[in-house]
């Protein structure tokens, strides 16, 4: 029923997109005889180019999609404003959506052309990063956090990060090495806006607080493998892509929990640039990336970020790991990173090396 | 003349470009954005400030952390000066031949591994049920645990390891030029070896302890990976603040302010010490 009604659609919208009324019956054979080519500028290897879907997208629609790369997110912004017309496509940072609106580069998104938006989870498709003037700027794709991970069998009080300086815990501590995520959780140790905390005091004081159960300062997923694997640590914060990297690939016994002051998360977009004249095929290639059809196998075959949209969460098999992970109760909890201004980024920066400094002495 | 003159000129000119360009030309860039009020990428206006090199008067935090770098320098040295120097001078009175060959290889090796690749061997050894660990208890079953990961002793371990070398070499160099007649013509004069030691090998060797101390001091100061990986808590240096500032902070400037304020602190340290060795030993 789901893939008849969204293949009507798909066939309504690229009828419009040729400007006939020709292939408003369907056939996926007349589809592929017409050739639109939509250009995608994304991250490389983030899903966009998976070449399953490529061809399955091509099958369907007829749309061929080529791509343009971006190593950091300044290239992306860069490309935008310097080729335009270039590009259908883009992945933006939630962060940045604002920002990149602000900059008149992408256009507001009629949530109803894409059938498979019905399924979005609400906190994320209407998030207010993605938000301006009560329309979004870009459709919620992919979502990952930071939270906190122990090890099962041995820690089994984790409710809140507030275990972070729990006496019984003295030198069981990993911290991510990173001044963003540890301002992020004194922020919500101390029940403030982790972009934008007011009292940055109060901040050092509760991560100073935790110096006697820190043991090391971890900076890539490898490295936290190795210390977990040797024991060296019970509690860290982590990432959840890594988690489950942890569990499914090197077995280690750790549970992966969203403290009830909640996560950090990150959320990355598709939007449609303004400057863009296939703006129906590119809604067409949007909608397929959140179908569950393609989340499925680009999951459980490459391995992929959790999904915005609850339909394809549920679609992975049972036994799946992203069902411990990404819970749908979680993310009412989650506080999504924005973009930090430049004096903003350095105070960050200050309280974290001052306070490692403090753990060094 | 004019000819050898110009000759010479030209067989250095190849070295002294590329010193100029390899090494001149970054630090001064890096000299110049310290005096920025952001880094110059993308279309911001330039601002000069003086601000970045009062970063130890506003951040008075530094100065602990920089006192952490300083020892972790004079201990690293020191220890490789221990170690380096009686190896050096085996290495150059004592052996011959092929077993000379062989020690040098030996001294060499740890060059031939990349750095981080070290680092992580030695995470394996010294944490908890490491190999250290391990080989103890099995000769003292009773003995307590030894778990030297994540602390100081540590991240000497590691620094000792990967810059012992440096001195091996130059007070090798030292070492061998001592003439054989010195030693001999004071063992007829009826000095014993401590006394030898003291008054013929150690001040003709001190230009090769020198030059290899400040090879290993400099470097040290400003490391970052081996304090990192091996420190855990206690591992933050300034080589790990300013590494920060380039990284997480993108704060070019006060990295590079940072950096030329450490660079004077270790050249007021040569200074001080050079004076204090030459008044010493100048005036036997």
């Amino acid at each position: 029923m789901t893939s008849h009604l969204s293949r009507r659609t798909f066939n309504a919208l690229l009828s419009s997109a040729l400007g006939g009324g020709l292939l408003a019956t369907y056939g996926s054979r007349r589809a592929r005889a017409a050739t639109t080519e939509i250009t995608v500028l994304n991250w490389k290897g983030y899903g966009t180019d998976e070449a399953f879907a490529l061809k399955a997208f091509a099958d369907a629609t007829g749309i061929a999609v080529k791509h343009d790369y971006f190593n950091a997110e300044a290239e992306m912004l860069t490309k935008l404003r310097t080729n335009p017309g270039a590009y259908d496509v883009v992945l933006i940072n939630s962060a940045r959506t604002q920002q990149v609106q602000a900059d008149g580069l992408i256009d507001a998104i009629d949530l109803a052309a894409l059938p498979n938006a019905k399924d979005l989870a609400a906190p994320l498709r209407d998030h207010p990063n993605l938000q301006v003037d009560g329309k979004p700027y870009g459709v919620a794709w992919l979502w990952g956090m930071t939270s906190l991970a122990v090890r099962h069998g041995k820690v089994a009080d984790a409710q809140s990060w507030a275990i972070f300086s729990d006496p019984k815990y003295a030198g069981r501590l990993a911290l991510f090495d990173d001044s963003i995520t540890q301002v992020g959780i004194g922020a919500l140790l101390t029940s403030q806006d982790i972009n934008n905390p007011k009292d940055l005091k109060a901040i050092t004081a509760t991560l100073k607080a935790m110096k006697p159960n820190v043991r090391l300062m971890w900076s890539s997923e490898d490295e936290w493998n190795k210390a977990f694997a040797a024991d060296a640590f019970d509690i860290s914060d982590y990432w959840s892509g890594a988690a489950a990297r942890s569990i499914k690939l090197h077995s280690l016994p750790l549970d992966f929990i969203v403290p009830k002051e909640g996560a950090i998360g990150w959320l990355d977009t598709l939007a449609v640039p303004s400057s863009s004249t296939k703006k129906a095929a590119a809604l067409r290639f949007i909608n397929y990336m959140i179908d569950p059809k393609f989340y499925v196998i680009w999951a459980t075959q490459s391995g992929a970020p959790a999904s915005t949209n609850t339909a394809a969460m549920n679609a992975l098999p049972a036994d799946d790991l992203s069902h411990k992970i990404y819970k749908p109760e979680d993310l009412a909890k989650l506080k999504f990173m924005s973009a930090l201004p430049d004096d903003r980024r350095q105070a960050f920066n200050d309280v974290w090396d001052e306070v490692k400094a403090f753990y060094a002495k | 003349m004019a000819r050898r003159d110009w000759t010479t000129a030209a067989l250095l000119a190849p070295a002294y470009g590329w010193l100029a360009l390899a090494v001149f030309l970054p630090l001064g860039a890096m000299l110049f954005f310290s005096f920025l009020k952001a880094a110059p990428f993308g279309t911001r206006p330039l601002q000069f400030t003086f601000d970045n090199y009062l970063a130890f008067v506003r951040r008075p935090y530094l100065i602990d952390v920089a006192w952490t770098s300083i020892q972790i320098g004079l201990w690293t040295t020191g220890l490789c000066a221990l170690v380096g120097l009686p190896a050096a001078i085996a290495l150059a009175r004592a052996t011959r031949g092929r077993s000379q060959q062989v020690l040098f290889l030996l001294i060499v090796l740890p060059f031939w591994t990349n750095g981080l690749v070290r680092v992580f061997s030695w995470t394996m050894v010294l944490r908890e049920g490491g190999v250290l660990d391990y080989a103890l208890h099995l000769v003292a079953p009773s003995a307590p645990a030894v778990a030297l990961l994540y602390s100081f002793p540590a991240i000497i371990i590691g620094l000792v390891h990967a810059y012992l070398p440096y001195m091996i070499l130059t007070c090798y160099l030292s070492a061998a030029a001592i003439d054989d007649a010195y030693i001999e013509a004071a063992r007829s004069l009826g000095a014993r070896t401590p006394m030898i030691f003291a008054k013929i090998v150690l001040p003709l060797s001190l230009p090769g302890l020198i030059s290899g101390a400040i090879l290993i001091f400099v470097p040290v100061i400003g490391s970052f990976m081996e304090p990192r990986i091996l420190g855990g808590r206690v591992g933050v240096t300034m080589g790990t603040m300013i590494e920060d500032q380039f990284v997480q902070a993108f704060n070019w400037p006060l990295g590079a302010a940072l950096s030329f304020t450490m660079l004077a602190v270790v050249l007021i340290i040569f200074g001080v010490s050079s004076r204090a060795l030459s008044a010493r030993f100048g005036a036997q």
